[in-house]
């Protein structure tokens, strides 16, 4: 009401101003008229009244507030001036909008990448209904995995779908790959294999055509013969071509029909990941119970919650491990396995392993982000107070016409609310394409992170709390100051104040020391990051990483028989080898540094255990360059029909043997699903080299002869290492040569070197990052200490000229202003160590090969920044000593 | 307990005065209250016209302007039927708050 009437007056200002003019002017008049009929004359009579009256201006100005306490009108004066106010001084209102948007831009676009992989939910309908079915505690290494999210098999799948009472529909999916165009120019393209309830089950809704139904889920397992496209796809590769029932594109060798197109917004479940293709499953006559394929995913029921459906979950649990359970395994592991519980989980934010890989990071980053702009926030402060002194005079004379300090504290605060309103609006512009470039150094040789990052409600809530926050840390203390104006003093002292304010000063310099301690972290910080990455960077894993290049050669359409595989990839080895070239060539089931890994449960003697088997082919060690400590290498005389025979790293030597002599001795390997129980004699010994991931220690590594894997495990398909100088035109030239020989084989390579670097591709951004804000953060301080040291000196001027003309001597008058700044240095690398040391111990899980608390790091900061204080004073320090005594003490 | 503190007793000496007189101008009020407290208690301008026109916000009374006598316009101030509401219970209010300051006052 109050409100709805005063937005009303907006724009009546002068209607009002001459109504309460004239309600005064009759006020007075009549009491002229009593005190006349008092019996006063006439002249005493206007002056009685006007005394008892008062001023008024004053009058009137107070009961304009009442109008407007919390008055559209006024609040609008006091943003025109303020604007009025930027306008005159373009050079600080400059700076200070630039800065914030820099500091709230980079805020907001860390947390916008925090908001697009975790918190954001999917684009599909009802989003918090979605579940995901996953083991309570996952699957404890047993089988194989295909990847981070298959999590349950085929057989388990089929049980579920069976059992599902709280989930009115249930969907199983995997993401996949699949080769489009004729089979002379193929290229693979992100797919998701889904059961044929997934679309009904997450309702999206077709773009073009129809989406996958559940009748279109092969009852047997045959050649692709449909699937549904994304948008991206259906635009860059088919013209946008309307869907009809004869669309058809070539996959995997073979004419498919297109049904239909999906929505753009649609990326899948996974979040960072995208997909061109999605085909339905087949039902497999006899799947494999020990590979993880599926995510499974439901939507609950109405009147169900997580905890209920977990409790059903948990209640079906043991009959369905019980008919799921693999054949092959020991005793315990079998039991381990039926022990198994099925539980359910939020799915509505989707699937991710980026929240797994860099959560921390962006929580990190988010942290430094937020030290970054508290730095700058510290240096605008600093603006404000000086620039509130300057304006003194201002504050004075407005205080001495009647401005109540209320009024004058608002117009402060309106400005520094202004400063940051227009520094987020600018912030959130800019933390678009900030979050595009952050997502963009993610980007590997391998794959992009496909991210869509918007401006949701939740970035702009984050933005402008930030931006209030931002305008408590530099706009109060400020105002607060700036309004403690005694009018009689500062009229008389002019715009510089009293000199003897110590207390001024003091706020000053207490921000300079924040500053120097928060940069201080962040330096320690970013030095941590950039010397770890440097450590993984120039670690030596063991063997060769110049020059090699992992090959992968798939060849399922050759229809070799199992037990002609080992000699088919013998021959292949070989084929490679005489590539002109290529130096060696060598086939291993596990790629080195690539994240998967390999074991068995094995016992030697007395110990039991893991340990990371390979199976390799006897040219691997020569072409790893991996020396051979003692025994023997693998020969091509070592198969199934000869002894089986083993060679072992140190750290299997240490864990298992002690200090038996290795090479005789015998290895038990435990049963599992295609691989029986068997028992190896150790051959030869190596070196310890890195296995999965550069940042874990040596672990006890067997290789096997390739030519020993059991004849069921025989896969058709293999990875070879080769090793070459030739670079790109050599892999070239064994592709074209096997393509020649070996038309039907599907070939990958990668750079093995340029793969180990993509792997490292977090700690590459952290490092990057951190150092370019340790760095901002050093020229922020930089910048606050110069200004700051300004600013006093050209208060202390009557006193430095006072001190020059009694004799002090130049260098006397530095060392002054030096010792001042070293002060405020040695406190701020004080407080700052300790703040090092305190955060230094959240990131000790991000570093490699140091810790934090790591004396030459802290060394390196600590001289840093003495650097930079010194170099920020000596200016100002050195004007302060050319300062001409007559002209400083005539200035007043 | 009695809520509403001293400060609103200039509030509800306004709004009691208008309610006795019905509708009157600022100057007149300030009078009536003069007059009938035998000149005990005396409005200050600078108070007054602040009250005013914060009552009249907040919608306990009204204002209009008016001609009168010697053909003058001044402004009316009259309740709102809120603000009679308002009255009454202030009244109530102040009554216990005398009573309370009484009690303290007598305390010995």
């Amino acid at each position: 009401m109050g409100i709805f009437r005063r937005v009303q007056a907006l724009g009546k200002r002068e209607q009002l101003n001459s109504e309460i003019d004239e309600e005064m002017r009759d006020h007075m008049q009549r009491r002229i008229d009593a005190n006349i009929a008092k019996g006063m004359s006439r002249r005493d009579a206007e002056r009685e009244a006007r005394l008892r009256f008062g001023n008024p201006t004053v009058m009137k100005e107070r009961v304009n507030a009442e109008d407007a306490a919390v008055g559209v009108d006024s609040l609008w004066r006091d943003i025109r001036y303020a604007l009025r106010g930027f306008a005159k001084n373009p050079g600080f209102t400059a700076i200070a909008i630039t800065t914030l948007a820099l500091g709230i831009g980079a805020n907001t676009a860390v947390f916008q990448l925090v908001d697009a992989v975790r918190l954001r939910s999917l684009p599909i309908q009802h989003p918090e209904e979605l579940t995901e079915l996953r083991i309570a505690g996952g699957n404890h290494g047993m089988g194989i995995s295909n990847d981070a999210y298959s999590s349950l098999t085929i057989p388990m799948w089929q049980e579920i779908r069976r059992h599902h009472d709280p989930f009115s529909g249930i969907f199983a999916w995997r993401p996949s790959s699949v080769m489009i165009g004729k089979p002379s120019d193929q290229r693979q393209f992100p797919a998701i294999e889904v059961s044929g309830e997934f679309f009904n089950v997450l309702g999206v809704t077709p773009w073009q055509g129809r989406l996958i139904e559940p009748q279109d889920e092969a009852a047997t397992c045959g050649p692709l013969s449909k699937a549904v496209v994304s948008y991206s796809f259906w635009k860059s590769q088919m013209a946008a071509q309307t869907i009809t029932s004869d669309t058809t594109i070539m996959a995997e060798g073979n004419s498919i029909q297109v049904l239909g197109v999906t929505p753009p917004s649609f990326f899948g479940l996974a979040v960072g990941d995208r997909f061109d293709i999605v085909y339905p499953t087949c039902n497999p006559s006899h799947p494999r119970a020990e590979i993880f394929v599926f995510s499974v995913m439901g939507r609950l029921k109405p009147g169900w919650n997580l905890a209920r459906a977990s409790e059903y979950l948990a209640s079906i649990s043991p009959g369905l491990f019980e008919s799921a359970v693999p054949a092959g395994y020991s005793a315990e592991t079998t039991k381990d396995f039926k022990s198994f519980r099925l539980a359910a989980y939020a799915g509505g934010a989707g699937v991710s392993n980026l929240r797994h890989t860099y959560n921390s990071s962006l929580q990190l980053l988010l942290a430094i982000t937020g030290l970054v702009l508290l730095i700058a926030c510290a240096n605008l402060a600093n603006l404000m107070l000086a620039r509130a002194t300057t304006r003194q005079r201002e504050m004075a004379i407005r205080m001495a016409l009647g401005a109540s300090r209320r009024r004058l504290l608002r117009q402060m605060l309106i400005e520094s609310n202004l400063l940051a309103f227009c520094g987020a609006a600018l912030g959130v512009a800019l933390s678009q394409p900030l979050s595009r470039v952050l997502v963009a150094s993610l980007t590997t040789s391998q794959g992009s992170i496909h991210l869509s990052i918007v401006t949701d409600w939740r970035v702009l809530l984050f933005a402008a709390s930030v931006a209030v926050l931002t305008c408590i840390v530099f706009g109060t203390i400020p105002a607060m100051r700036g309004t403690k104006v005694d009018p009689n003093t500062s009229l008389k002292s002019g715009e510089r104040g009293i000199a003897g304010s110590r207390e001024r000063f003091s706020v000053q310099r207490v921000m300079v020391i924040t500053q120097i301690a928060v940069s201080m972290v962040l330096l320690v910080g970013a030095l941590l990051f950039v010397r770890s990455y440097r450590n993984l960077i120039t670690l030596d894993p063991g063997m060769r990483v110049q020059g090699i290049t992992a090959g992968f050669f798939a060849f399922r359409n050759l229809n070799i028989k199992p037990e002609n595989e080992a000699e088919f990839k013998r021959q292949l080895i070989e084929e490679v080898r005489s590539v002109p070239g290529v130096e060696n060539a060598a086939s291993t089931n596990n790629t080195p540094l690539g994240g998967s890994t390999w074991s068995h449960e094995i016992h030697v003697d007395t110990h039991d255990g893991p340990s990371r088997f390979t199976y390799a082919s006897p040219t691997y060690f020569a072409t790893m360059n991996i020396p051979l400590l003692t025994g023997r290498n693998f020969t091509d005389g070592d198969t199934n029909s000869a002894p089986l025979v083993l060679i072992v790293n140190q750290s299997f030597i240490r864990h298992f043997l002690g200090n038996t002599q290795p090479v005789g001795q015998l290895v038990h390997v435990m049963p599992e699903p295609q691989y029986p129980e068997r028992t190896f004699q150790i051959i030869g010994t190596i070196p310890d080299t890195k296995y999965s991931d550069l940042r874990l220690d040596p672990e006890p590594i067997a290789y096997v002869p390739a030519a020993q894997l059991p004849i069921d495990a025989q896969m058709p398909g293999t990875a070879l290492m080769i090793a070459s100088s030739g670079g790109a035109a050599t892999i070239d030239a064994v592709r074209r040569t096997i393509a020649a020989k070996h038309p039907q084989i599907n070939m990958r390579f990668f750079d093995f070197r340029q793969g180990i670097e993509d792997s490292l591709v977090g700690e590459r951004m952290m490092a990057m990052l951190s150092g370019l804000f340790g760095l901002l953060a050093a020229i922020l301080v930089a910048v606050g200490l110069f200004g700051v040291l300004s600013y006093l000196i050209a208060q202390r001027r009557n006193e430095i000229g006072i001190r020059i003309a009694l004799g002090a001597s130049r260098t006397g008058v530095i060392g002054l202003i030096m010792r001042d700044s070293a002060v405020m240095l040695c406190i701020g690398v004080f407080i700052g160590c300790a703040l090092a040391l305190f955060a230094g111990r959240a990131a000790s899980t991000m570093l490699f090969g140091l810790k934090a608390y790591d004396p030459t790091t802290i060394g390196f900061a600590i001289g840093l920044l003495a650097v930079i204080a010194v170099a920020a004073s000596w200016l100002p320090a050195r004007k302060a000593s050319r300062l001409d005594p007559v002209a400083a003490l005539r200035c007043d | 307990m009695a809520k509403n503190d001293l400060q609103g007793a200039l509030d509800l000496l306004i709004m009691k005065s208008l309610a006795q007189l019905g509708s009157m101008h600022g100057y007149g009020i300030a009078a009536h209250i003069e007059h009938v407290s035998d000149e005990l208690l005396s409005v200050e301008e600078g108070s007054l016209y602040p009250a005013l026109h914060r009552i009249e916000q907040i919608g306990w009374i009204r204002a209009e302007w008016a001609v009168t006598e010697a053909s003058r316009r001044a402004k009316f101030y009259s309740l709102t039927a809120t603000g009679r509401k308002q009255l009454a219970e202030r009244e109530k209010n102040w009554e216990q708050v005398m009573k309370g300051i009484q009690a303290v006052l007598r305390f010995a």
